[in-house]
């Protein structure tokens, strides 16, 4: 028996992350104040570029849509209880199957790409995933460490094959050739003025269909009902007759293949070829955005627009504040992660401990009463 | 906190009783909406062993916990040596004279004995002063209170019994003058637990104030003098020991009358159903736990294990129901072998028609932090009733789930409830009711009453038997003597990884099975007879265990 209740559900969604996040915006602002801006007037035009006008919301959208795959490949990891750090490195290598599928089937029409360029992406991000899901399995490597290593491998391998593959002969910059028709995927500005010139794309709605997916997954299958066991208790699931390492190796590799989503949104949504480091964080990020949206899928979207805001509002932050530099923004940023991901849990025993006397001052009305 | 004016009278009349250590007046302790401890009124006895009973959740621990410091009392008063006093944690406790042995030992694996006696009390910042003063004090209390131990032994290469022994040596150097234990047999070997007793015997001796809170009756009515009976957070009454007997204890603690002995007719056993062949288990770290086991469990029959926890039976369990893969040996079910060497093989076992109801439910029978419903079909995920394909019919599980609810009563009567929020005893219902409900044709329980309260021991001993009396063939490993007797038709005792010995529970005395399990006795593996003689001569330490060990072998062919 403990002295303290767990929280509420609602406290614990909810209320919990609001609380963090209000820290994490209170000392942001004491931070703009002492560059000797307004912190009020800052809060107003980040929240206006991320949100006030459509191609500010598009970028915002275009931005969560990433933070949505990471989101979920973190947190399809942790629900089998593995840590997946590493979907910078499985979607920068996924970046190859976008770019192959892409330029391959240029003439052709994007529905065809799409799927196609998922399947390819997916896939290697997949393997990228499966490797230190196998290695954790099979050879007990802690994933933490594998899938750093593995964020080091890619961003080497990439140099290379950018140098020696996929770098059209006579060219300067590191990067591969553009794809131009059918290899773009078509991005919502086409059709909604609306949306200026944001690049957000049909990515978006692969994200909602992964996000509804990822739940079905999760609470709907034996998979998902095995992957949860496994990450709640690896002794009963071994109990069950579940395969821990068959659980661990699978988990890992849809993580991957939801990093590699990533890939396709960025390669033929945006840049329409392989450039170097365009990930640019997102995995990383994801990590906070699993941890803020207690993975689960509605947590995760909800988190995923926060710092698409974030993202969005920061950009149009800098550019208008001169005294706020790009490297203000990242401090920002880095504070509303440290209080939603890392520091998550400073509030709870506070909260618990005024929930618990709450209650219990209520139970002492009513028998009084 | 205001005082209640009944509580004041009540201790003005009682006040010419002497020499009273601890006085508890009106305790009260919410846990939220829970009121663990109501009104408690308790008064020890200074140089007296006092008892504590009480089902699981009565509150006993909470009590003592606030004794000890761990809690604050939301209101009430704690008075020690006739004083009153705030207890603010445990080193506060300490300092007043009170001394806890925990169920589970608070000490340092690979810390000598005399590290772990110094450990948060060390005089200054070198350990050697420290060290050398403990030295002589140990071997002071060692030859006063019979607690000989190495002071230089490290704390994994003891037995159980003498890690015990460093726990009591801790309170004791502490400068303890009233000392908690909280059930402290529950890992001991009926020898080892004999020896506990003399220790307490002449702790009392030497005017110590003992506390010990158990829920085995037998113990409180050999060692203490006074007991009091716990229920539902309320102290249901205070007994001198020889003036009451375990059956009006037991009612006292349920609050209805109990029955003592499990109602079961004549076994009718058929054809083999479990059959284990020279089986040989390594443990995680890789140390042979069970050396070649060979038996055989009927269709109608209960088998039980007996043995003091750690002697293989654990290990020999899990390789059973395929969580474990075993060096050597075969398990056949209907005369087919089960054992695999995947990671899935409890589904192997599960699929061939054999139950497991685990040892340590929360560690391996459930996933705590799921929903009953969702622990109603662990195990059974993949059969088709619980959805077509790779779905999974929430509809399908909660309809199972409440099925089995009502059939085994289990309380609250919600499928929606988190698992860690059903108290103990339901909780090993939940798992005895998705075991049972699979149908199998061999069932395997490990300690199935484990931290269960009375009222719900009577209801799953009856589901045990009941499976019998259906045909199934059930292996029982416990360490709860009194369990294996009553329910088992036969007995197989197990020490240091071998079957030592079968006997028949309705002739085998106590201490028949109590020298087997400590791998003492010689006497004959069929014979049930043990005589005086192998009592007296049979000398304990390896040695000889090999001896009896090897000796059994030649026996068996």
């Amino acid at each position: 028996m403990s002295a303290r209740k767990p929280l509420p559900r609602w406290a614990d969604i909810a209320l919990l992350p609001t609380l963090n996040l209000l820290l994490a915006f209170t000392i942001s602002g004491l931070v703009v104040l002492m560059v000797g801006e307004n912190p009020l007037e800052a809060m107003r035009i980040l929240l206006y570029g991320a949100f006030g006008y459509g191609e500010g919301f598009g970028y915002t959208l275009h931005f969560a849509t990433n933070f949505v795959f990471a989101g979920l490949a973190f947190s399809i990891a942790s629900h089998a209880g593995q840590f997946n750090i590493g979907a910078e490195g499985q979607a920068y290598l996924a970046g190859i199957g976008a770019i192959m599928v892409g330029l391959a089937l240029d003439q052709t029409h994007w529905l065809l790409v799409l799927p196609l360029a998922m399947l390819g992406a997916g896939a290697i991000g997949g393997i990228w995933g499966f490797i230190p899901g196998y290695l954790a399995a099979k050879r007990g490597s802690h994933v933490v460490i594998t899938t750093i290593m593995f964020n080091f491998i890619a961003a080497a391998l990439m140099v290379y094959l950018l140098n020696n593959v996929f770098k059209p002969k006579g060219q300067m910059a590191l990067e591969s050739a553009s794809v131009v028709n059918a290899g773009k995927l078509p991005q919502l500005r086409e059709f909604w003025d609306f949306f200026g010139y944001a690049p957000v794309n049909v990515m978006m709605f692969v994200a909602i269909i992964a996000l509804i997916g990822t739940f079905i997954l999760l609470w709907r299958t034996e998979l998902g009902y095995k992957i949860r066991t496994m990450g709640q208790n690896p002794n009963a699931a071994r109990y069950a007759g579940i395969s821990n390492s068959k659980i661990i190796m699978i988990a890992m590799t849809i993580s991957g293949v939801m990093a590699g989503m990533i890939a396709v949104n960025e390669v033929l949504g945006v840049q329409n070829r392989l450039v170097i480091d365009f990930v640019f964080g997102y995995g990383f990020v994801g990590i906070a955005v699993g941890l803020m949206g207690r993975n689960h899928p509605i947590g995760i979207a909800l988190a995923a627009i926060l710092f698409g805001a974030l993202y969005q509002g920061g950009l149009e932050l800098a550019f208008e504040m001169p005294a706020i530099t790009r490297e203000m923004i990242l401090v920002i940023q880095a504070l509303v992660i440290l209080f939603t991901g890392a520091m998550e849990g400073l509030f709870r025993t506070p909260l618990e401990m005024i929930f618990t006397t709450l209650e219990f001052n209520k139970n002492s009305k009513e028998q009084k009463g | 906190m205001a005082e209640k004016s009944h509580n004041k009278m009540r201790r003005r009349q009682d006040s010419a009783a002497s020499n009273i250590a601890i006085e508890l007046i009106g305790i009260n302790k919410h846990f939220g909406p829970v009121h663990a401890n109501k009104d408690i009124d308790l008064r020890i006895t200074q140089g007296s062993v006092h008892g504590i009973v009480g089902e699981n959740g009565a509150g006993k621990t909470t009590l003592m916990s606030i004794l000890y410091g761990f809690y604050r009392a939301d209101s009430g008063e704690i008075r020690v040596n006739d004083k009153q006093v705030k207890i603010k944690d445990s080193s506060h406790a300490l300092q007043l004279g009170i001394g806890m042995v925990h169920q589970h030992f608070m000490l340092v694996d690979n810390f000598s004995v005399l590290e772990n006696v110094i450990l948060g009390v060390e005089d200054n910042f070198l350990l050697a002063t420290s060290l050398k003063k403990a030295r002589a004090e140990l071997s002071r209390l060692a030859k006063e209170y019979e607690l000989e131990v190495d002071p230089d032994m490290l704390i994994e290469d003891l037995s159980v019994g003498q890690q015990q022994r460093v726990e009591i040596l801790k309170a004791l150097y502490r400068g303890a003058e009233i000392l908690i234990l909280d059930e402290p047999t529950g890992v001991l070997t009926p020898a080892e637990a004999d020896h506990l007793f003399r220790v307490l015997e002449t702790l009392k001796k030497q005017g110590k104030t003992i506390v010990i809170i158990t829920h085995k009756l037998r113990e409180i009515m050999a060692i203490t003098d006074e007991v009091s009976v716990m229920r539902r957070g309320a102290m249901v009454g205070t007994l001198k020991t020889k003036n009451t007997d375990p059956s009006q204890l037991a009612e006292l603690m349920v609050g209805r009358s109990v029955l003592m002995k499990v109602e079961k007719g004549k076994a009718n056993p058929k054809e083999v159903k479990l059959e284990v062949k020279d089986l040989v288990v390594k443990d995680d770290i890789g140390v042979v736990r069970v050396k070649g086991v060979s038996f055989n469990v009927r269709a109608g029959e209960i088998v039980g294990i007996a043995g003091v926890s750690g002697n293989g039976q654990s290990e020999l369990l899990e390789a059973i129901a395929g969580m474990r893969e075993p060096e050597q040996g075969e398990v056949f079910v209907n005369k087919r072998a089960i054992s695999s060497d995947k990671d899935d093989g409890a589904a192997k076992v599960r699929k061939a028609g054999v139950a497991h109801v685990p040892e340590d439910r929360q560690e391996q029978g459930l996933v705590v932090s799921f929903e009953q419903w969702e622990n109603s079909i662990l195990g059974y995920q993949d059969e088709d009733k619980y959805g077509k394909g790779a779905f999974l019919s929430i509809d399908a599980c909660r309809n199972e789930a409440k099925r089995q609810i009502e059939k085994f009563d289990i309380r609250p009567p919600n499928p929606r409830l988190i698992t860690a929020n059903f108290s103990g005893g339901n909780q090993q219902k939940i798992v005895l009711a998705r075991e049972i409900s699979s149908d199998p044709e061999v069932l395997i329980v490990g300690q199935p009453t484990r931290g269960v309260d009375i009222g719900a021991i009577e209801a799953i001993h009856n589901n045990i038997i009941a499976m019998r009396d259906a045909g199934k063939a059930i292996l029982l490993i416990s360490v709860e003597l009194d369990e294996i007797r009553s329910l088992s038709d036969r007995v197989l005792v197990m020490f240091d990884g071998h079957i030592v010995g079968e006997v028949d529970p309705t002739t085998a005395t106590e201490g028949d099975l109590g020298l087997l399990m400590a791998g003492v006795s010689g006497s004959g593996a069929k014979r049930v007879t043990a005589t005086k003689k192998d009592k007296t001569t049979g000398v304990s330490g390896s040695g000889a265990k090999r001896v009896t060990a090897t000796r059994k072998k030649k026996e068996h062919k």
